[in-house]
C-alpha cells in the first residue's frame, strides 16, 4: 500500500493486517523505553489546516514511537495565512523530502489530490466531511478487543452524520468487517442518499436496544445556530445516549471530544461499557502500525515490537 | 433606432465553393449532398453536387463525406473580459467558438467590473469591434453589480446594443426585484436570462446532493434549488406577461416547471448545456474539478429528462455555459474549486458522439438545437439559403480525437470532456461571411 488516503483503500485482509500489527505493538506503551528503531532517519511531517490536538498528537507519538523525525506544521501562522495555495504548500514541503505527510484539511478530496503531487507517503488524518481511516481503523481495532470479530455485529452511529467524516469511514470499515450499520440522527443532520452506503437509516432511537454499540458522535455547537435542531436540549432529549438508552450488553464508543451532557450523559462515558479511553490507546499503536505499513511494511514483513533502542 | 447588437473584428468576406458536402439545414429542405458557393461572404449558389463552377479566386474545398451545416449559435458564453483576462479574453473566446463551429456568442457580465453600466458596454464592443473573430452579443447586468438591489440603466443600454439582461453566476433572489425588472422590459424590451437558483437551498453545496455526495461528504445543491425558482419565475413573467429565457436547465422537476409554463402560454425559453445532456454526478465522484459546475452534474433521470425536454421542444436551445478558468484555480481541493467547464470547442462533438451515434437523437435535431440559441433572444437564426450572410461549418463526422490532446484554442483548459475520445470534428466556420476557423486537416486535404 503506497498511501491510505480512503477506507476503501483497504479490503478486509488489508484491514486485519494492519491491525494483527498493530497489537504486536500493544504492549509498547507499558515498557519504560516507548519506542522502536523501525522508521528510524525517516520524515514524517504532520500537516494540519484544521485544529486538531488528539488526531496530531496520536500521528506524533506514533511516529516518534517508530523512531522517525517528525515535524508539526500547521496552517495558522505559516504561509498558508499568506495566502499559498494548498499544491504551493505541498510541492515547498516536498523539497524537504518527507518519507510521508500526514495531512488534515477541511477539504474532500485533497489527500488524494495531495498525493498526486509529490513523492510522499499520504496519510488522510481528515478531508473535509469525507474520510477519516485511521479513525475507522482505531475503532475497529477497539471493538476487535472487546468483542472479538464483528461479523454480524450491529452498529448504530448516532448524531451527525451529516458533518461527520468519522460516519462515512466507519460505515465502510464496519462493513468490511462484516457488521450492520445503522445510522441514526435527527432528519436535518442525515445526509439525503446516504443509504447507498448500504446502510440503514432511522429518526428515531426506538429501535436502539438492538445495537449490539453505539457509536455517539460529537455534536457541534454550531449546528444550533445553522438551524439543523432547535435546541441543544431537545436534541439531548431525542438522541442523547444516557443510562436509561444504554443497554448493559452495548458497547458505547464516541471519537472525542465528548460534550457531555449533548451526545451523551456523563454518567455514560464513565460506564465499563465505555470504550472511548481504548479508542484514544488504540489511535497510537493502530497509526504506528499504518506508518509501519507505509514506510517499512513492503521491506519487512515481519512485526517490529522486539528491539528497543535508547534514546 | 438602437445599435446593431452583434459585433466583431469583420475578416475578409470569404469566396468559397464548397463541393459535394451533405448539407443539412433543419429550417429547411435541404438534407442531400449539395454544392454551395460563397462569394463576397455570402451564400451565391446551392446547386446539385458537380454542378456549380468556382468562379476565378474562389477556393475550391472538396466536401465530399463531409456535411455542412448552418454554424451555432451560443447564447451562453463567459469570456471574462474585463478584468479577468487570464482565463479567457474577447479574441481567444471568440476563436475558441470559432474552433467549435460556431458563428456567433453572447457574452455573460459577470465580469471584473461586472458589465452593468452604458460606459462599460460602450468599451466592450469597441473592444469586440477590434478583437473578437466572430460576432458577440452583450447581455448586461439585471442588478447594478450582480447585487439584486437596483436595476442597470436597461433602456440606455438596450439603445447601445444590449441584446438582453441577465444576472447569470446568481439568481436574482428577490421576486419583487425581478418583478420591477419584467414590468421595465415593457419599455425597453430584450429577454432577460435567469440563472436559477435558490440560494436557500443551494448554500455552500459543491455538487448535486444526492448519493455521490453523501458518500464523498460534499455539501450537496439539491435540484429543488434550481426548480422553486424556473416555477417562481415563470410565474412571475406570466403574470407580468414578459420574456424570460431560463438558463443552464440540469434537472427533471425545472424541465417540468418550463413545460407547465409554455403549456400555459407564457414567454419562456430555455437552455440545457452539453455537460448536463451527457454526463452525470457520477463523473464527479472522483473529485475531479473539471467536474464541478453550476448547476451541478445531476442523476442519470435528471440528465434523460434533458434529453426528452431537448427532443419534444420543452428545451429550445444547447447552450455550452462556456465558462473557463486557469489552471491555478483548479488546481485546487474540489470543494474550493470554481464552478465552470469550458464548452465552445467540444458541444457539437459531445453531443454528437454521446447523444446522436447512438441513435438517442437525430442529427437535425440537434443541428436544430445548436443554431436556435440567439433567435430567443432576438438574433437572426443562420440559414443555409441563396442571398443569406454565410454563417456555415463544415463537419467531418468519422473523425476521432481526444479531447485536449492538442490543447485548446480557449486560454483555459478546464474541460469537462478533456481526456474523452470524440467522434467529429469541425474543419471549416464560416461567420457573418468570412472564414473564422480551419482546421489543419482540412488544410492539408485541399489543394
Amino acid at each position: 500500500m503506497r498511501h491510505l488516503l480512503s477506507i476503501d483503500d483497504l479490503d478486509r485482509a488489508g484491514i486485519e493486517r494492519i491491525l494483527d500489527r498493530a497489537s504486536t505493538l500493544s504492549d509498547l506503551g507499558e515498557r519504560e523505553v516507548k519506542k522502536v528503531p523501525a522508521l528510524r532517519g525517516r520524515r514524517v511531517l504532520n500537516l494540519f489546516y484544521e485544529a486538531s490536538t488528539r488526531t496530531r498528537s496520536s500521528f506524533e507519538l506514533a511516529a516518534k514511537a517508530l523512531s522517525a523525525d517528525v515535524v508539526n506544521f500547521a496552517a495558522s501562522g505559516s504561509s498558508v495565512e499568506k495566502g499559498e495555495s494548498l499544491k504551493d504548500t505541498i510541492l515547498t514541503l516536498s523539497a524537504h523530502r518527507p518519507d510521508a505527510i500526514v495531512i488534515r484539511t477541511p477539504w474532500a478530496g485533497s489527500a488524494a489530490l495531495v498525493a498526486g503531487w509529490t513523492d510522499a507517503a499520504i496519510v488522510n488524518a481528515g478531508d473535509g466531511k469525507h474520510e477519516h481511516p485511521t479513525q475507522a481503523l482505531l475503532d475497529v481495532y477497539t471493538l476487535r478487543q472487546r468483542l472479538g470479530a464483528l461479523d454480524g455485529a450491529k452498529i448504530w452511529i448516532v448524531g451527525d452524520v451529516l458533518h461527520s467524516r468519522v460516519a462515512r469511514s466507519n460505515i465502510t470499515a464496519f462493513q468490511t468487517m462484516g457488521a450492520e450499520v445503522t445510522v441514526c440522527g435527527p432528519p436535518t443532520l442525515i445526509p439525503r442518499g446516504i443509504e447507498a452506503m448500504g446502510c440503514a437509516v432511522r429518526t428515531t432511537l426506538d429501535e436502539l436496544p438492538e445495537a449490539d454499540v453505539v457509536y455517539a458522535l460529537r455534536m457541534q455547537h454550531e449546528r444550533m445556530s445553522e438551524a439543523f435542531v432547535p435546541s441543544l436540549r431537545e436534541y439531548a432529549a431525542c438522541y442523547q445516549i444516557d443510562s436509561r438508552r444504554l443497554g448493559a450488553q452495548q458497547v458505547l464508543m464516541h471519537p472525542g471530544p465528548v460534550n457531555r451532557g449533548v451526545e451523551l450523559s456523563g454518567e455514560v462515558v464513565d460506564s465499563p461499557q465505555a470504550l472511548i479511553t481504548a479508542q484514544v490507546a488504540a489511535g497510537v499503536i493502530v497509526r504506528m502500525a499504518v506508518l509501519y505499513e507505509l514506510l517499512a511494511g513492503a521491506r519487512s514483513p515481519e512485526p517490529v515490537a522486539t528491539e528497543t533502542v535508547a534514546s | 433606432m438602437s445599435a446593431q447588437p452583434l459585433v466583431h473584428a469583420a475578416g475578409a468576406p470569404a469566396d468559397v465553393l464548397v463541393r459535394g458536402a451533405h448539407v443539412l439545414d433543419p429550417r429547411s429542405d435541404l438534407d442531400g449532398p449539395h454544392d454551395v458557393l460563397v462569394l463576397g461572404g455570402e451564400i451565391a449558389q446551392i446547386g446539385a453536387v458537380g454542378t456549380l463552377n468556382s468562379p476565378d479566386g474562389v477556393e475550391v474545398i472538396d466536401g465530399t463525406g463531409r456535411h455542412l451545416f448552418p454554424a451555432f449559435v451560443d447564447p451562453h458564453v463567459h469570456l471574462r473580459t474585463p478584468g479577468q483576462e487570464h482565463k479567457e479574453d474577447l479574441a481567444s473566446g471568440t476563436a475558441s467558438a470559432a474552433a467549435g463551429g460556431y458563428c456567433a456568442v453572447v457574452a455573460m457580465p459577470n465580469t471584473k467590473p461586472t458589465l452593468d453600466s452604458v460606459a462599460g458596454l460602450r468599451s466592450l464592443r469597441d473592444a469586440a469591434a477590434g478583437q473578437a473573430r466572430i460576432p458577440v452579443g452583450f447581455m448586461p447586468a439585471i442588478t447594478r453589480g450582480l447585487a439584486g438591489t437596483e436595476l442597470t440603466d436597461m433602456a440606455e443600454l438596450r439603445d447601445l446594443g444590449a441584446l438582453g439582461f441577465t444576472d447569470d453566476g446568481r439568481p436574482v433572489t428577490s421576486a419583487g426585484m425581478l418583478r420591477r425588472a419584467l414590468q421595465y422590459q415593457r419599455l425597453c424590451g430584450g429577454v432577460l436570462a435567469l440563472h436559477e437558483e435558490d440560494p436557500s437551498l443551494s448554500g455552500a453545496g459543491a455538487m448535486h446532493e444526492g448519493e455521490v455526495s453523501a458518500r464523498l461528504g460534499v455539501a450537496g445543491i439539491p435540484s429543488v434549488s434550481e426548480s422553486t425558482m424556473v416555477a417562481r419565475d415563470a410565474a412571475l413573467a406570466g403574470y407580468e406577461d414578459g420574456s424570460v429565457h431560463m438558463q443552464h436547465l440540469s434537472c427533471i422537476e425545472s424541465v417540468r416547471a418550463v413545460a407547465q409554463a409554455k403549456d400555459l402560454g407564457f414567454h419562456v425559453t430555455c437552455e440545457a448545456s452539453p455537460h448536463h445532456l451527457c454526463l452525470t454526478d457520477v463523473a464527479a465522484a472522483g473529485l475531479d474539478t473539471r467536474m464541478k459546475m453550476n448547476p451541478p452534474l445531476r442523476t442519470e433521470a435528471d440528465r434523460q429528462a434533458l434529453i426528452a425536454g431537448l427532443r419534444d421542444g420543452t428545451i429550445d436551445c444547447i447552450a455550452t455555459d462556456h465558462a473557463p478558468h486557469a489552471r491555478d484555480e483548479k488546481d485546487v481541493p474540489f470543494e474550493q474549486a470554481p464552478m465552470g467547464t469550458t464548452g465552445l470547442e467540444t458541444a457539437f462533438a459531445a453531443v454528437f458522439t454521446e447523444l446522436v451515434l447512438p441513435g438517442v437523437l437525430g442529427l437535425a435535431l440537434v443541428v436544430e438545437r445548436l443554431t436556435s440559441g440567439g433567435g430567443l433572444l432576438g438574433l437572426p437564426v443562420p440559414r443555409v439559403g441563396v442571398g443569406e450572410p454565410a454563417d456555415l461549418v463544415l463537419i467531418d463526422l468519422e473523425a476521432e480525437w481526444t479531447v485536449g490532446e492538442a490543447g485548446y484554442v480557449s486560454r483555459s483548459a478546464n474541460c469537462c470532456f478533456d481526456g474523452r475520445r470524440l467522434r467529429s470534428r469541425v474543419l471549416l466556420t464560416i461567420a457573418a461571411g468570412s472564414v473564422v476557423h480551419r482546421a489543419h486537416a482540412l488544410s492539408e486535404a485541399t489543394v
